[in-house]
């Protein structure tokens, strides 16, 4: 048997599917089953014609009207749920738990939000070609990284880039002196700290406490009109199932075998002659991106983002989703995120004062009792149902 | 005038009488200008006052200062008293309707600084030897080289050794721009001898050009001396400066060492980052503000006393809280890193909530005890806070106190074996279990003296802990887990490098820095500076 694994490399792989099962590997799980396909196609036309003649059709006094609050707060959960998915990809399933994502969530943010500054044009307070709080801050001009900005695509392509630029130093630097475990969390929440209090001055150049608001146009449209606000929310509802697929795709690829084996023994799997470094720094990377993806189409539906999106305390939040949407399985992170967020705005509503403990409590209980979040929690029972 | 300015003013004016020159008495037509609205044409009648030195003057002077000179709009100078208003040239009193129609005669800050000094200059021929020495302080703050002939006069005549001292320096300061080069001279050689950061602005004018390009002071000889004092005086401050930005950051790094103590002792043992470490912190503050304030309440005359019963409760309340925490939650978690982290995260949630319901979300107020406050000048620009001392002490005291309870105690004994290898010290009897609670209620304590200490230099509230907890584990990632040595290196090095750093780049960028060197720093010790050696090591 040692033979054959030492001819693996050079044999196509069919030939190594044959080897696979003789070694009593699990066969690789397509990408997904067919009730799953047949169950996200159901959801999608949903949502695809439900949201828009919910939100524009329907009048404003029936009982289906899907209000703007309503809308705003789903597209939020959705935003979040993407990023809880990226997290998810690192933790769940490289056991890296990072605790800075919401820096890549609000960099993502921020490159949007510089062009929706931007496409305010002169109609701002001051009603000058440059951002309000440039102007109140007496800049003449842009800074030089500013330039291009007023161009979505420009803008679109910096949402993707910034994130990537910043997790993959960071992740190469991180990665190759293999610190990790609570190590790595410790400093990636440095990390995110370190830039929140560089947000938060105004010499910066993003806007200091206060960040971008006001916004008031996006590709030409009005960013509060019902038309755009429903664009926005398909472009989210689209882009989390393409992320959710995505995310799929890479766990069940050989590449998401190698990540799964660096999770449960990076030593061993060294030991193979693997050198885990180039796999953790993709997924890191990945998962950076779509952090930054969530927070570009967080801002324009919020209209606002300031430091305080990038707080320590915000990162954690995103890994508690994961943990009670249960981690290490894909639908977990989404599940999570509507189920906190939706506890969120129920208790900020009714109880202000005791969502902090209850957020504390989910985040004692949750490890304690549920290890496995929801979806653990769900497969028992089918498990149970089924014996 | 009360009787005992009376006394002075009469005392002054006998002195006058004895060594001044001739009297003049005040030509009304001199002073006049003081009830105009020319501040130039005012302070020749002040310079003029000061030139007549008799006792009219002294009271009019005294007026002034006092807000009681009165001016007509005739240009009759007035001084308003308890029992009349006289005339100040003539020292008649006037009818009422004068006084009625009379303005206070109003004065610059430029004026009264003047005045301050001319009535300082007056007293530098008191008979009194004290109040000679308050008029020469009072004139060393503000030389003012229109004093220069009280000045001449009292250098001449003093007697005491100690306060012609003095003199000679203030008479320095007021020939710098004699007209004499020898004088100059002289006169620069005491100024630079004080080594007085507050020469500087003297001395600088005579090594500078005037606008047109040539010397001010025209004689190279005092150029060059002028310039060795700027030269000294630059590094004093230098120095000064120097010192200063350790014992910032020794006093950063003091508290930085309070906060990482504990929780490299508990991530050292049990492979716990404590999110909720901050927390312990303040309850310890918290614990000293509930301390105080009994102190405030029921005895007030032991106050001074109070930080030695807050320590012990400080220690006793986190320790305890630790300990709860421990049994309740953590210990079920072991072995299971990640999720403990998130679990004291969720703990520090409810502790930070729990204290914002009790206490209030504001801050709190924690007074230090009397022997705490003020500080040690050991420069003019650089003062010791006594509190910070303290606190720098303290910190020492309790690394020596854990240093002990590690290296001298059974218990100690035990937490190092379980850190080493903790199935091998579960397999010779240790009971890794209570070893475990009881050093993360020590981490805990140690956490809750570190909140007393801060509670006597900053704010107390709910968010204290959150302020400090990032740093202190940067501090811990620095120095190696569950090192002492290591924790004292890392706290001490962050606080220097910090306050190094903060100068030039501000605080924010400072952190910033600090970061990105940490990171650097890993890459060539992933363990920290002191790590533990042996089959532990890799776990």
């Amino acid at each position: 048997m040692a033979v054959t694994i030492s001819t693996m490399p050079g044999i196509p792989s069919a030939a190594g599917q044959d080897i696979g099962r003789t070694l009593g590997l699990p066969p690789r799980p397509a990408l997904l089953s067919r009730n799953a396909w047949l169950a996200l196609l159901a959801l999608s036309i949903a949502v695809g014609i439900g949201v828009p003649v919910g939100a524009l059709v329907v009048p404003e006094t029936s009982a289906f009207h899907l209000s703007a609050y309503a809308m705003t707060l789903a597209g939020k959960f959705m935003c979040y749920a993407i990023g809880a998915l990226a997290l998810d990809l690192v933790w769940g399933y490289c056991g890296v738990l990072s605790l800075g994502h919401a820096l890549f969530f609000a960099l993502g943010g921020y490159a949007i939000g510089m062009y929706l500054m931007r496409s305010i044009g002169n109609e701002g307070v001051y009603g000058s070609d440059l951002p309000d709080f440039m102007v109140s801050l007496n800049w003449q001009a842009l800074p030089w990284y500013w330039e291009g900005t007023q161009h979505l695509g420009y803008a679109l392509l910096l949402v993707v880039l910034v994130p990537a630029a910043v997790a993959w130093i960071f992740g190469f630097f991180t990665f190759r002196s293999r610190v990790k475990g609570v190590y790595l969390s410790i400093i990636t929440q440095a990390l995110t700290f370190a830039a929140m209090l560089l947000f938060y001055r105004n010499e910066t150049g993003f806007g200091g406490n206060n960040g971008f608001t006001d916004f008031k146009r996006i590709a030409g449209f009005t960013i509060t009109h019902p038309g755009t606000r429903t664009a926005l929310f398909l472009l989210t509802f689209a882009t989390l199932v393409l992320a959710f697929i995505a995310a799929r795709a890479i766990v069940t690829s050989k590449l998401g075998r190698v990540v799964t084996a660096v999770r449960d023994g990076e030593t061993r799997l060294m030991f193979l002659g693997y050198n885990p470094l180039g796999y953790k720094l993709f997924v890191w990377t990945v998962s950076a991106i779509l952090c930054g993806i969530a927070g570009a189409l967080y801002v324009p539906q919020v209209g606002i983002i300031n430091p305080g999106e990038m707080s320590p305390g915000n990162s954690i939040e995103m890994a508690i989703w994961v943990a009670v949407g249960g981690r290490g399985t894909l639908i977990g992170p989404i599940v999570g995120a509507f189920a906190v967020n939706g506890a969120k705005s129920f208790f900020t509503a009714n109880f202000p004062e005791y969502w902090l403990f209850f957020l504390g409590l989910i985040f004692v209980l949750v490890p304690l009792l549920l290890p496995r979040g929801i979806m653990g929690l769900i497969g028992n029972v089918f498990k149970r149902s089924t014996h | 005038m009360n009787l005992r300015q009376y006394l002075r003013a009469v005392a002054v004016s006998a002195a006058l009488a004895c060594h001044g020159p001739a009297a003049f008495a005040l030509d009304a037509a001199d002073i006049a200008p003081l009830g105009g609205d020319d501040f130039d044409a005012k302070l020749a009648a002040i310079d003029k006052l000061i030139e007549t030195r008799d006792e009219s003057s002294f009271a009019l002077l005294k007026a002034l200062s006092d807000d009681n000179a009165l001016a007509t709009d005739a240009g009759q100078v007035l001084i308003r008293s308890d029992a009349a208003t006289r005339d100040a040239a003539t020292g008649r009193p006037v009818g009422q309707d004068v006084a009625d129609g009379a303005q206070p005669v109003t004065l610059n800050n430029l004026l009264r600084a003047k005045v301050a000094g001319a009535l300082a200059g007056l007293q530098l021929a008191s008979p009194d030897a004290a109040a000679r020495g308050a008029a020469i302080d009072t004139l060393l703050k503000n030389p003012d080289p229109s004093m220069k002939s009280l000045i001449d006069a009292a250098r001449a005549r003093e007697a005491d050794p100690a306060l012609k001292q003095r003199l000679d320096t203030l008479w320095s300061m007021t020939a710098l721009h004699a007209p004499d080069a020898a004088t100059r001279l002289e006169a620069v050689k005491l100024v630079a001898a004080r080594k007085d950061p507050g020469m500087y602005e003297l001395l600088r004018p005579l090594t500078a050009k005037s606008a047109t390009g040539a010397w001010q002071e025209p004689d190279p000889q005092v150029r060059a001396v002028a310039q060795q004092g700027i030269d000294t005086l630059d590094g004093i401050e230098r120095r000064g400066r120097i010192a200063g930005t350790l014992f910032a950051g020794l006093s950063l790094g003091s508290v930085l060492l309070l906060a990482a103590l504990g929780l490299a002792i508990t991530y050292g043992l049990i492979g716990v980052i404590n999110m909720a470490h901050g927390e312990f912190l303040m309850i310890g503050a918290y614990a000293t503000y509930v301390v105080q304030t009994l102190f405030q309440r029921y005895a007030p005359a032991a106050f001074d006393w109070y930080p030695l019963v807050a320590v012990p409760v400080a220690f006793l309340a986190a320790a305890l809280g630790g300990a709860v925490i421990e049994r309740l939650v953590l210990k079920h978690l072991y072995g299971r890193p990640l999720e403990t982290l998130l679990t004291t995260f969720g703990i520090s949630l409810i502790l930070i909530q729990g204290t914002r319901m009790i206490f209030g979300a504001q801050n709190v107020q924690v007074e230090n005890p009397s022997w705490m406050s003020g500080g040690v000048t050991v420069m003019q620009s650089l003062i010791l806070p006594y509190n910070r001392i303290a606190i720098l002490a303290f910190s020492l005291a309790v690394v020596a106190l854990a240093w002990a309870m590690l290296t001298r105690t059974r218990l100690g004994l035990f937490v190092r074996a379980v850190t080493q290898n903790r199935r091998m010290a579960a397999c010779v009897g240790v009971r890794t279990a209570r070893v475990d609670a009881y050093a993360f209620a020590f981490g805990a304590g140690i956490a809750g003296l570190g909140g007393c200490a801060l509670s006597q230099i900053g704010n107390v509230g709910p968010d204290l802990g959150q302020s400090y907890i990032i740093d202190s584990f940067m501090a811990v990632v620095l120095g190696g887990v569950g090192q002492i040595a290591g924790t004292v290196i890392g706290g001490f090095g962050l606080g220097l490098v910090s306050k190094a750093i903060e100068p030039f780049w501000g605080a924010v960028l400072a952190k910033i820095a600090v970061l990105v060197l940490i990171v650097l720093f890993i890459q060539k010790r992933p363990q920290g500076l002191f790590a533990l050696k042996g089959r532990s090591a890799e776990a």
